[in-house]
């Protein structure tokens, strides 16, 4: 009956949670800011080969792609087995470089168009044969600055 | 009135947002890719217009590495591992046989390059070399030219080549500072061209 009572047993007070909503949005934040949503959809085999001398590539508004590779398999039957190169969404030919590269530079600032990059991302399986093509057409097409795009890694293993 | 001033609005259960949030952080984590933009920088060559003689150059002052279709290395005419390129590359480069490169620590051995100037490494691979080969040999390449740079970035200004060229490029250096770096750069881009040359490959 006394004013102070005993506290029953040595209860531990729940943790409370409910600042765990907050730290879990600030992660969301993070990883909503950090991610790049894939833009183009690959229809070939893309894993790049390793490197370890590289630069990292320009921002994105001067960089135009080109991918190479074998198509996946569940396209095999329509295009074939052989190594492919795929310019924005669809696969095309070599001689459809032209036009790509017009297209891509139609469609960037006249001012940025010096600078303009081609990042080759070539699976490492395909064969310098294709890649030779697709250098060829380049230089006639003037676009000279290229970047053999890698992953991080050493090449002797 | 009185009434209406005693219940307050019950407060809303926000016992679920947790979940909701974890769900969302889930869906994040999953669609994310870390980019792989980056990469060995090249320039190719423009297309001559027409077919000019090329200036006569010295067999001794040409590296040629032959890649073929099986990925073996040729190099000088001898067959070589992917590992001792990168050295043999530095030893032609840092030659110095002419004696007319001060800075060069090489053997001096007159049948290999004259100067770093001079010194030429020929590329050339097969149509049917595997991008992976190529790309390693690139690297290999690039990595002799990136040390020699290094090494006399070190002894002349104190700061690695590439400490340098990040600075250069980097968009957060000021005005002024890029232009003290810019002539030291060229300076040892000079002392050290890359002069890297591909023959078209070969068909057969």
């Amino acid at each position: 009956m006394s004013k102070f009572k005993k506290k029953k047993g040595g209860d531990v007070p729940a943790i409370s949670t409910a600042s765990l909503p907050d730290i879990v949005f600030m992660l969301l934040f993070f990883f909503m800011v950090a991610t790049v949503l894939k833009d183009n959809d690959l229809l070939i085999q893309n894993s790049l080969p390793k490197a370890d001398q590289v630069t990292k590539l320009e921002k994105k508004d001067r960089v135009m792609f080109i991918f190479a590779g074998k198509p996946h398999e569940k396209y095999r039957k329509k295009y074939g087995e052989g190594a492919k190169i795929q310019l924005n969404d669809r696969l095309s030919e070599v001689s459809d470089i032209k036009t790509f590269i017009l297209a891509e530079r139609a469609s960037r600032n006249p001012e940025l168009e010096k600078v303009l990059t081609t990042s080759l991302k070539v699976d490492k399986e395909v064969k310098m044969g294709l890649v030779g093509e697709i250098k060829q057409e380049l230089r006639k097409m003037d676009a000279l600055k290229i970047n053999y795009t890698t992953t991080k890694g050493s090449v002797v293993d | 009135m009185a009434r209406k001033h005693r219940d307050a609005p019950p407060e809303v259960n926000a016992g679920s947002m947790a979940d909701i949030a974890f769900l969302l952080l889930i869906f994040f984590l999953v669609t994310t890719t870390i980019q792989t933009d980056q990469g060995i920088n090249r320039k190719l060559p423009p297309i001559q217009p027409d077919q000019i003689d090329p200036p006569p150059v010295k067999e001794k002052n040409i590296f040629t590495v032959l890649v073929n279709k099986n990925d073996q290395l040729l190099v000088e005419d001898k067959l070589m591992d992917l590992k001792d390129l990168r050295q043999a590359a530095i030893d032609f480069l840092d030659n110095g046989g002419d004696g007319s490169c001060a800075y060069c620590k090489g053997e001096r051995n007159p049948a290999s390059s004259d100067n770093p100037d001079k010194a030429i490494i020929s590329l050339q691979n097969d149509s049917e070399t595997s991008y992976k080969a190529y790309i390693s040999v690139q690297n290999e390449l690039v990595a002799a030219y990136y040390f020699l740079r290094d090494r006399e970035c070190q002894a002349r200004y104190g700061k690695s080549f590439r400490d340098l060229e990040a600075m250069f490029e980097d968009p957060k250096t000021k005005e002024a500072q890029r232009n003290k770096i810019e002539p030291f750069i060229k300076e040892i881009q000079t002392l050290f061209p890359q002069k890297l040359s591909e023959a078209e490959p070969k068909r057969n």
